[in-house]
């Protein structure tokens, strides 16, 4: 399908896949005056010009060393994640129906977390299978009985959404313990409006540069009880790890230091880092390290990235480690199908945002479901995670499906299965000129006393024609994403 | 079991104190930076001060200001221009090389990122990966000079970039910690090699191939107009030497240096209420006093290469006592790579 009313300047050429388009193909009759605009402007591009301007933003981004980390033997590779120099753009009501809806999920799996960790009634009411939750690889037995400050376990949480086919925004996972990416998306933001400025002119994009800020204040919010001016730090496993480049830049906005696991020092139950003064009290960890290696004395003991006694102090209440440890088991796969009812068990409210159907083998209908029509499924098994042992029905040989039927009927608790999404599509420079390419939306919120959304989120896109994969190491980039004030 | 704190409340409210791995790596910085453009400076004046009938003349007293004769000639048969130059710019195997020390000081900046201003980290990334990069093909003879003038430049920019951005606090004086150490430890080695040069040979003094030397040492201190402008028509081999010692104006002279370091560790005693700054301090006025009370003629009279190493001993003891004070072995003996495991010795 051709688009008829912007057959003109850069979308001349644009072949409109028979999916939601975010700025060319929405459904909706008369676009938000914002986002028409930049319809407008954006057709009256000259390719050329906007790959003069991509170059530019490559460039800048290498300088600057916006970079993830690649290593090998010797020399540690610095890669720019790609950028698109189109934005994805959201208008105000879209957001705010994002927005209240991540917020409503940040609330549950707070909720959810606290239960499971002390009186258990939502396994106790059979809700959610007790196995699932007690036998949980990341369930962790020094959470159990611990109050965290303001019953916050999930400080910083990033919701993966896509769009259908309709433009409905689904949940495709919760990402509960370290969520990365959001240093791509302020960056992206101010190169944008440097290298973009006649795009954005006189638009009311909705600012992202307040993400520091209210991280450092949650931060603060939750440190112990009866700390004037609590020392919050961001804990990182250092210049090696891939994401460190994030971990400077949160540091920075934030205005805290950036310490590592030997600057951090624990004696009777207290943490101080080491400083040249001497040693100086921490009140509250932004950790960007995994639970297993936080503390050698409780976890992994080869970890030579943790504080040795940090769980001991964190579990006498002398500080507060964000997010709080064990709160993997909340974005697991398997526990993510029960998001809506854990939704509808603790705030009796429906969910904002629907998961994507998901069929949970583990139950009769499920399982029943899923066997009568998985070649139109994708069945994943629950304790796996990047892609492994995982089949697309669609793509699958009679060999293949007779297999996979014969595992379901073998172990149906380990597997789940959803319908294959036809995911939204954004107008993309590609090398052939600008074409549609797939998307989905990372928001992100702090939670402290309360909970916000950063107005966006990272847009990550695939690509690869065709591809519906948009993680860094498979070929994916990020977009700017504009959220209209109005 | 008697109840002692071992740590005491702060001293000023809201001060933030530096993370000791952050005071160190500041200092680091500053040396490397500082030691390459040294490095460059030297290579740069011996290639163009090498004599005509004999090029390959000069360039041994290259390695023996570093001190490298050992692993120099595990590698190369004979000090020529070709192979000195190869080890000492990009060798990646010799940690004195230029490469090399690009690679720590590259270490200690991506450390310090959330500390340093976006225009320090840029420039330092562009600057590092470029010299990472070079191979035999950039350091032939016939484009020595330009890449020592742009490897000069380019640390030269770093120092004004740090200058004009870097926050006053406790990193900025750790840094004029690093890099007037790091001067004073080049001073010296630059001046104990250097110094038999000076001599009259069998030619008579005042001859050409003598001004050529003496100039040649100045050139490579960046002495050469300084000391034209203060010592028109005195260029003796004394006048240089106490030039380069002694001199208060001249910034990169030994008195300079230690001036420098001595008011730092006055402000992190004073300003920032740091302890163990005191006997690091009298240890550089015992430095200082023997400076100023001997004339430059007594020194070499009493032995130029035993003071000189005696002042590269004290110099080492005093980055060793800031390393105990600031950053306590606790924290120093787990490395992060060959960055630190360089830093280490000395």
């Amino acid at each position: 399908m051709k688009m008829a009313a912007q057959a003109a300047g850069l979308f001349a050429t644009y072949d409109i896949p028979d999916f939601f388009c975010e700025l060319l193909n929405r459904g909706d009759d008369i676009p938000p005056s914002g986002l028409q605009l930049v319809r407008d402007r954006l057709a009256h591009f000259d390719l050329a010009e906007l790959r003069r301007r991509a170059a530019a933003v490559e460039a800048q981004f290498y300088r600057l060393g916006i970079t993830f980390t690649v290593y090998s033997d010797r020399e540690a590779i610095d890669r720019v994640l790609p950028f698109d120099v189109i934005p994805r753009v959201l208008t105000a009501r879209e957001w705010d129906h994002v927005e209240r809806g991540v917020q409503q999920r940040v609330r549950a799996i707070n909720l959810f977390l606290h239960d499971i960790y002390h009186d258990r009634h939502i396994l106790n009411d059979g809700v959610v299978p007790r196995d699932l939750v007690l036998g949980n690889a990341n369930y962790c037995q020094a959470m159990v009985g611990l109050d965290v400050p303001g019953g916050v376990y999930v400080h910083i949480n990033g919701t993966d959404l896509v769009r259908d086919r309709e433009g409905r925004f689904l949940v495709l996972e919760d990402n509960a313990r370290t969520p990365s990416g959001v240093s791509y998306v302020l960056e992206d933001r101010q190169m944008m409006l440097r290298l973009m400025p006649d795009l954005a002119r006189g638009l009311n994009i909705r600012p992202v540069d307040e993400y520091g800020p209210r991280l450092h204040r949650a931060l603060a919010e939750v440190a112990p009880t009866g700390v004037d001016d609590p020392q919050v730090v961001l804990l990182s496993p250092g210049i090696y790890n891939a994401a460190y480049f994030e971990h400077v830049f949160l540091a920075r906005e934030m205005g805290i230091p950036l310490v590592e696991g030997r600057d951090l020092m624990v004696e009777e139950g207290r943490v101080y880092m080491r400083t040249v003064a001497g040693p100086r009290p921490v009140h509250s960890i932004y950790r960007r390290l995994n639970d297993d290696f936080l503390d050698p004395q409780v976890f992994n003991p080869d970890s030579m990235l943790g504080v040795p006694g940090l769980v001991d102090a964190y579990r006498r209440g002398n500080v507060t480690l964000a997010n709080a440890i064990g709160t993997g088991v909340a974005d697991d796969k398997a526990v993510y199908a029960y998001m809506p009812r854990i939704i509808r068990y603790y705030l009796d409210e429906e969910p904002i945002l629907t998961n994507v159907e998901t069929h949970i083998c583990a139950e009769c209908e499920g399982l029943e479901y899923t066997l009568a029509n998985i070649e139109r499924l994708v069945v994943k098994p629950v304790g796996e995670s990047g892609g492994y042992g995982l089949l697309i029905g669609p793509h699958a040989t009679q060999a293949e499906l007779d297999e996979f039927r014969a595992l379901l009927r073998a172990n149906p608790a380990n597997y789940i299965s959803q319908p294959v999404i036809s995911l939204s599509v954004s107008p993309t420079l590609c090398p052939a000129g600008v074409e549609a390419r797939h998307v989905d939306l990372r928001p992100f919120a702090v939670t402290g006393r309360d909970t916000w959304v950063l107005p966006g989120g990272l847009s990550r896109v695939a690509l690869r024609k065709g591809s519906l994969v948009v993680n860094s190491s498979q070929g994916g980039g990020s977009k700017d994403t504009w959220v209209l004030a109005s | 079991m008697t109840q002692v704190s071992v740590f005491p409340a702060p001293v000023m409210p809201g001060l933030r104190n530096l993370l000791s791995r952050y005071a160190e790596s500041t200092m680091w910085l500053a040396r490397y930076m500082e030691r390459i453009e040294n490095l460059a400076r030297l290579i740069d004046v011996t290639s163009t001060s090498v004599s005509a009938t004999n090029p390959d003349a000069g360039w041994d007293s290259v390695i023996r200001i570093n001190a490298d004769e050992g692993l120099f000639f595990q590698r190369h048969e004979t000090a020529g221009e070709r192979s000195v130059v190869a080890f000492y710019i990009t060798d990646s195997d010799n940690p004195d090389s230029i490469v090399s020390m690009a690679r720590y000081a590259r270490e200690n900046a991506r450390v310090l990122r959330p500390l340093i201003s976006t225009e320090m980290w840029m420039h330092l990334n562009v600057f590092t990966r470029w010299v990472m990069e070079l191979g035999p093909d950039d350091v032939g003879a016939s484009y020595l000079s330009t890449l020592c003038t742009r490897l000069k430049q380019d640390c030269q920019t770093h120092f004004g970039i740090t200058e004009g951005t870097l926050y006053r606090d406790q990193a900025w004086l750790f840094y004029i910690l690093g890099k007037n150490l790091e001067r004073a430890d080049q001073i010296t080695r630059l001046i104990d090699i250097k110094y038999h040069t000076l001599l009259p040979s069998g030619v008579g003094i005042g001859s050409d191939i003598d001004m050529s030397q003496w100039t040649s040492v100045l050139r490579s201190a960046a002495a050469y107009h300084a000391f034209r402008r203060v010592l028109p028509e005195g260029m003796t081999p004394a006048n240089i030497v106490g030039f380069l010692l002694k001199n208060d104006g001249f910034p990169r002279s030994l008195s300079t240096s230690l001036r420098s370091v001595y008011s730092v560790l006055g402000s992190l005693a004073g300003e920032y209420r740091l302890r163990h700054c005191a006997p690091i301090m009298e240890r550089i006025e015992e430095l200082r006093v023997t400076l100023v009370e001997q004339t430059v003629e007594d020194i070499i009279m009493r032995g130029l290469h035993e003071y000189m190493d005696w002042i590269q001993r004290e110099l080492r003891q005093i980055q060793n006592e800031i390393a105990h004070a600031f950053w306590p072995p606790a924290i120093s003996v787990q490395s992060i790579g060959p960055g630190h495991m360089e830093q280490m010795q000395d």
